[in-house]
Order: C-alpha cells, then structure tokens, then sequence
C-alpha cells in the first residue's frame, strides 16, 4: 500500500464510489437490495462528497438521474440492486435511449459463482438492457470495477450521448483490489463517437443554402445537447433562415427570437407545418426525422432538398432521404458553416410564412372572457407569464406535455425536460427531483395530468424526507386525456378506460407533510402560484381543467403535415387570435 | 426506405472477442428487422479479434444503414462491405446423398466434377464435403438432387478482400485503469469513418 494516495488496497464497494468522486459525481439516486448492499455500506464513507438520494421506487431513481442530466448537461448515476431492482429501472434506461440521455446506471448482481443458476434475485439484466442501452458490462472480478465504470461514464456521455448499464456481482463488490486514480481517457478502439464533415460536404451544403429560396431549419435535441444555441442563431441571422424546432429542440433557440416559429409536428403549430411543406431546402440539426415529426413520409417535405446534420450516422437515411450529410457534432458543423454563407435576406419567404400565420399565430389566453371555467392553456400561460419564461419547466407526457409545448415560450436551453421519444408516463415528478439536484436555484415546476402523476407520486415522499422544492401543478381533466382525445377524434368518441378517478390531491400533499392548493377558476390560477412560489417546501396544485380540451392542431397518425385537425371556431371556448395578449 | 435494388451482401465484421458480442449482433439485426442469410464467427490471426461474415438480402441503402448500425456497437473494429470489393467466398457443405450400387459411379462422377470429396461411403449413401462458392454448392445440390439428398448442413459463407488485408484500430491492453502513455485525454475515434458514401445523391441545383 503506496502512503501518496495515488494507489490503494480497496474494496470493489469502495473502488466503486472512489470511481463515482474520481467522476465528478456529486449526487447518486438508488434504493438499496441485497446485491447492492456491500456498495451501500462503503457508502457511508463517501457521504461528504456524493449525496444519496433514498428513492421510493427505482423507476423513481432512473428518471431522477435522467432530469439530473438533462437539466445539467452532465452523466446522472442511479443505482438499484439485483432483480426487480434492476428491472424496475428498466422503463427509466428506456426513456434515456430514446433522448439520448447521458446516465451510468449501476446493479448489484448475484455473486459471481451464482451466476446462470437462477439464484435468489437473479436476472440477466445485461440481457434485458441490451437493446436499450448504449453500452453494458457484467462485472465478475473486483479488478474490472475501475475500468469498467470509467469506459461507462466516457460512453454515455461522448458521441450521441446514452445510457450504459453496469452489472457489478456481489463478490467483486466484497473483494479487495487495487485503486489507481485515472489519469486518461478509456481505449475503446472501436468507438467512434463522432467523425469530421469534409470541406467538400460544407461546400455543397453552403452552395444548397445560398440557392435557397424557402430555406428552414428543423432544430433538434442535438442543438441543446451540443450547446450550439449561440452558433444557430450567428448562423441563421446571417443566412435569414427562420427555425423550426423539435419538441427536444425546445429552447436550444429562443422562442422570442423573430426567426424562431415554434414546434412543427403532430402537435405543432399550423403555420410550421404548412412551412415545411412548401420548403425548398431543410436544414435538419440533431433531429431524426421522428414519426411524429414527419407525418405521412410518402409526402414530407417533396419540395425540399434536405441537409442533415447529425452525429449518428445510422440516422441519416433511416426516415428521410438527405441529399447531403453533415456527420459530426452539430455546433462544429454550425461553426464551419456560417463563414461560408452568404448574408443574405428572405424577406418574401418570411412574409410567406407571416402570412401562413393568419389569424391563428397567437392564442389568445389573456383575453378570454372568464366564464368560470378553467382551461389547461390557460393555466400554462399563466404560469409562462409569472415565472418570466425563466422556469425549468419538467413535464409528464400526454396532453399537458403539448399545451406546455405550445403555450410556455420556452428561451434557455436544457429548462424544459420532457421524455419525447418513449413519451414516459410518470416520468415528470422524479425528473424534476434530479433536475433541481442539478439546478439549485432554479424555479423548477412540474407540468403533469392526473394520470401520469400518479404513475410516480409516491416519489413525493422523496421530496419531503429530501428537503427539495418543486412545484407541482397537475392538469386534472379527470381523464387519460390524450387517450381520451383520440378516442373523440379517431374512435367513435368511445371512452374506454380513460375516466379517471383520483385522489385528493391536496390531502396527498398534506399526507407527506407538504402544501396542497387547489384551483377551480381562472381568477385564483395567480394566487396560487404565487403562493407555491413563496412557499419553501414543495407544493401540489391540483388545477381542475375543463374535463374534454383537447390538443389542436392535430396531425392525424400517418397523415400528411398539412392535413391538420384545427381546434373548431368559435363558439368555441379558446380562441386563437392574431392579438397578442 | 426501401427501395427495389435489394441484392445480395456481404460484410464482414472484425469485433473485439468479448464475452456478448455475438448476442449485441443478432440482437440489433433482430430490433431493426434486418434479416440474415447467414452468419459465420470464428477467430483470426490477430489474438482478441473474431471475425464475423453476414450475408443479407438488402438495398444498398438498407446495407449502409446496416454498417452504421454495426459501428454503433463499442466491440466492433471494423466493417467491410465487400459486395462490390474483389473479393474471395467460401461456404463449406457437408451433403449425404443416396449411392446404391448402380448409381455410386454416376454419383462419384458428379462429385468429381464439382471437385467434392467423399469422406463417408456406406452400401446405401455417400457423404461428400464440397468448400466452393455458394452458388457452386447449391448447383452441386440441385445436380444431385435427383439421386436422394438425404441430409445436408453448410456453414455460411466466410470472406475476405483479396491483396492487402485491412488496418484495424490499434488496441491496447484491455481493461487497464492504470496510466497508459499511449492513451490520451482526447475523445477516441475522431478520425473520419472509414471511406463510404455520405451523400444520397450528386449536387445539381
């Protein structure tokens, strides 16, 4: 045993957290198991530089390390033991794969001389994550600890960033092994995380933008998760190309800047759809071309040529044929790009799209005469308004998940945390617990229905024994609203199994020792808020919404992007205006 | 995308020998519903390095996407695409036909055509072992049909370039977290990928 710390006799347990500080890790979310529970006992060692955070269940610690990353831009951790330890993450790991979410996440296994004998808590976790994580090990030795967390933390955060699984058994954790600090980065020989777009390639695509007449950027997660917010915007003032962005891309560009449009899509507003359509050249910027972005592909965008810049190169091609393929990180791209531009004007393509608008370009949310009654949109305007757009805003997923989309103006990248790709239910309040871990001073609100909520709420108790704040405004219609919805539009207006009863919200909150508020009215949406704000602990307010909103425009699964369903005229109670409030 | 060029390829995978990585292979042609006609693995020359040969009915497009995908995967060194390569095939069959006395010359001369060899001969049945290209084999098998195939097994096909062999990714010592002077504090790979295609279609504004 060397005196100058460079090299110690260990535990695995204690190589593990060693590794975890090694990593910069301030903060690990996990429920403790029998396989875990040599790492657990080291962790008390390491309690003055990791913080703990006891979950209620471990889907909770997943999603908690997934909002920690998200929010912050660096690796979350979770950990949980063997088993249903390790499966219960599982939804959780999913979620991160499908948005590209930096996590490590760490199982107890049964002791290595277990293995493959179906042992108490045994499950072939490697197994079951293979296809939803970037990267897993199976650790069996003490020795492998060390390196093995160090390739995890460079996989999921280089490149596309991801999640990667380490399975750690029993025995390597209680055996003793030697720590070295790392001093370099892993050799992963076969690794390539991102590649270098020629000249040749900017060159094409710079003489394909200044050719362009109708030119839009479609802005993606990569543009948050590349930090190259600054680089679009030098890049598409120069060029005058207006941007539309992804339901991830949501922030990457300010939403008050002139050129920003808003989110195209299924739910996207009408004027981006109609945009792409008539488009001649796309310029696609860490997206994918995700089903619920494309609509029908047979007609997508026909008009248009398309540069895709993405830094996973099995992407381009896979929805979408591109005519040029910038394959790198998208701020490098951005960077070389904007020099080789031409300055120029669009002022009749601006003006085309200004006109696409008409009179739906502004919901006016302010002006509605009160009737009474309470709408969703309403709710979220109001919560944009009060919090000065500043808010980290986490959502759950379903109907709110779009109004928060559409109606919260959404300026600062990585302050709106939303699970896109596998639309996790229940993922809003455990992320917003990891995002606040990240971002202390931040106002962190979660946006959530009723149902999603009470996929996770027992992560409330989380909150009150954590001492965190987050503010909790549910979206109550007493539905599965999106579901509900769909069943209005596309299934005869059949409403199987979407009512839903639920608890007392307020006595929920109470329950744990927390504030509960409830709003029925328009009039009382401000108080409330102000009320959560100036509170100190975290508090729930149940909004009682209008029961049968639903979300417009809608683009019909498959359809065309311009085959809109538009919310009805009036009398109907929302407005869309083209005064803004 | 699918479109109506579908031929067939073949690609070859160095991968790091590792515990899973033929189960990270057949997983990901499984999820993204690319369908194999056939897989060899088997070592190489070079210690911690195996060797995979895929046969696939697919586009062009569908192939690129396939050696994308196959990248994606941390064990994987290196992907040949060798459809359009010069390039050298073989796929091995083990085929047991129906040889009576009458009919073993006609059989023996058959086999000795094709440049089969008899490893196993009985009063009733002869198994003959023939390495060629695939199409070879299956003429064989069509030729001898008419006698009575019994059984038969193939391996697959396994490839390789023909001249100079490919540059493979330098390796170091696996699982090292000791200061290791040929590692450094850059991200790995950054070097472009291998030579491919990247645009779908030529420039004519």
């Amino acid at each position: 045993m060397s005196s100058d710390g460079s090299s110690r006799r260990l535990t695995g347990a204690e190589i593990l957290w060693e590794a975890l500080v090694a990593e910069g890790v301030e903060v690990v979310f996990g429920y403790p198991g029998g396989a875990i529970m040599p790492a657990y006992d080291a962790m008390l060692k390491y309690g003055d530089r990791i913080r703990h955070v006891l979950v209620r269940h471990e889907q909770g610690a997943a999603h908690m390390a997934d909002g920690y990353a998200r929010a912050s831009g660096k690796v979350g951790v979770a950990l949980a033991t063997s088993g249903p330890g390790a499966t219960n993450l599982v939804t959780g790991i999913a979620t991160a794969m499908m948005d590209s979410v930096p996590v490590v996440f760490i199982t107890g296994q049964v002791s290595s001389t277990l293995l493959g004998s179906d042992a108490f808590q045994e499950t072939d976790v490697t197994g079951v994550t293979l296809p939803i994580t970037k990267h897993n090990y199976l650790v069996t030795s003490v020795d492998e600890i060390a390196p093995t967390l160090r390739e995890a933390f460079f996989l999921a955060r280089s490149g596309r960033p991801g999640p990667v699984l380490v399975d750690i058994c029993k025995d390597a954790q209680q055996a003793t092994g030697t720590w070295r600090a790392p001093t370099h980065a892993p050799t992963l020989p076969g690794y390539r995380p991102s590649s270098h777009a020629p000249d040749e390639l900017l060159a094409q695509a710079a003489y394909l933008i200044d050719h362009a007449e109708r030119p839009l950027v479609l802005a993606g997660h990569g543009i948050v998760k590349a930090g190259a917010g600054e680089l679009l915007r030098a890049f598409v003032e120069k060029a005058h190309v207006p941007v539309a962005a992804t339901l991830l891309g949501l922030g990457g560009f300010p939403a008050t800047h002139p050129l920003a449009l808003g989110m195209m899509g299924m739910h996207g507003e009408a004027w981006v759809n109609h945009a792409i359509q008539e488009a001649d050249l796309l310029i696609a910027l860490g997206m994918r071309f995700d089903d619920r972005v494309t609509g029908r592909l047979a007609s997508y965008a026909t008009r248009a040529r398309k540069i895709h810049v993405e830094i996973d190169r099995s992407e381009v091609g896979k929805n979408v044929k591109v005519d040029v393929a910038l394959l790198d990180d998208v701020g490098r791209v951005l960077g070389a790009l904007t020099p080789r531009v031409a300055a120029r004007r669009r002022d009749p393509w601006i003006a085309r799209i200004d006109a696409l608008k008409g009179d739906s370009a502004v919901r006016d949310i302010q002006g509605l005469p009160d009737e009474g009654r309470l709408y969703a949109a309403q709710v979220i305007h109001d919560l944009w308004r009060i919090t000065e757009g500043k808010a980290l805003v986490v959502t759950d997923v379903g109907q709110h998940q779009m109004w928060a989309a559409q109606y919260y103006k959404h300026d600062h990248p990585r302050k709106l945390v939303t699970s896109g790709g596998l639309g996790t239910m229940g993922f809003a309040l455990p992320a917003a617990i990891g995002a606040r871990f990240a971002c202390p001073d931040d106002e962190v609100w979660v946006i959530a229905g009723d149902g999603g909520f009470q996929m996770t709420a027992c992560e409330l108790s989380t909150a009150a024994q954590e001492g965190i704040k987050v503010n909790v405004a549910i979206i109550n219609n007493g539905y599965l609203g999106m579901v509900r919805q769909w069943q209005q539009f596309f299934y005869g207006g059949r409403y199987a199994a979407t009512p839903m009863r639920s608890p007392d919200f307020v006595k929920l909150a109470e329950a744990h020792g927390l504030t509960g508020l409830r709003v029925t009215k328009r009039t009382e949406v401000d108080a409330a808020v102000r009320a959560a704000q100036a509170t100190p602990g975290t508090v729930v307010i149940d909004f009682r919404v209008e029961q049968e909103d639903s979300v417009y425009p809608m683009v019909p699964s498959g359809a065309d992007l311009a085959e809109m369903i538009r919310r009805p005229p009036p009398p109907s109670p929302l407005v869309e205006t083209a005064e803004d409030p | 995308m699918t479109s109506s060029n579908v031929r067939t390829h073949t690609i070859i995978a160095h991968v790091e020998d590792k515990p899973g990585v033929l189960n990270r292979i057949a997983s990901l042609f499984r999820r993204r519903g690319f369908n194999i006609t056939s897989l060899t693995v088997g070592r190489t020359a070079e210690a911690g390095v195996s060797r995979l040969t895929l046969v696939i009915d697919a586009d062009d497009d569908t192939a690129r996407r396939i050696e994308a995908n196959l990248y994606k995967l941390v064990n994987v060194l290196l992907v040949e695409d060798v459809t359009f390569a010069p390039s050298l095939a073989r796929e091995l069959a083990l085929i047991k036909v129906r040889a009576t006395a009458a009919t073993r010359p006609r059989v023996l001369q058959v086999c000795e055509v094709f440049g089969a060899r008899v490893i196993d001969m009985t009063a009733e049945l002869l198994t003959v072992e023939l390495t060629a290209t695939h199409d070879k084999i299956d003429d064989l098998v069509d030729v001898l049909a008419p006698e009575g195939v019994l059984e038969m097994v193939r391996t697959g096909v396994v490839a390789m370039t023909r001249g100079a062999p490919p540059t493979l990714p330098p390796r170091q010592p696996q699982l090292s977290s000791a200061p290791d002077s040929h590692n450094s504090h850059e991200p790995q790979g950054t070097s472009p990928w291998p030579e491919s295609p990247t645009t779908a279609t030529p420039i004519s504004a």
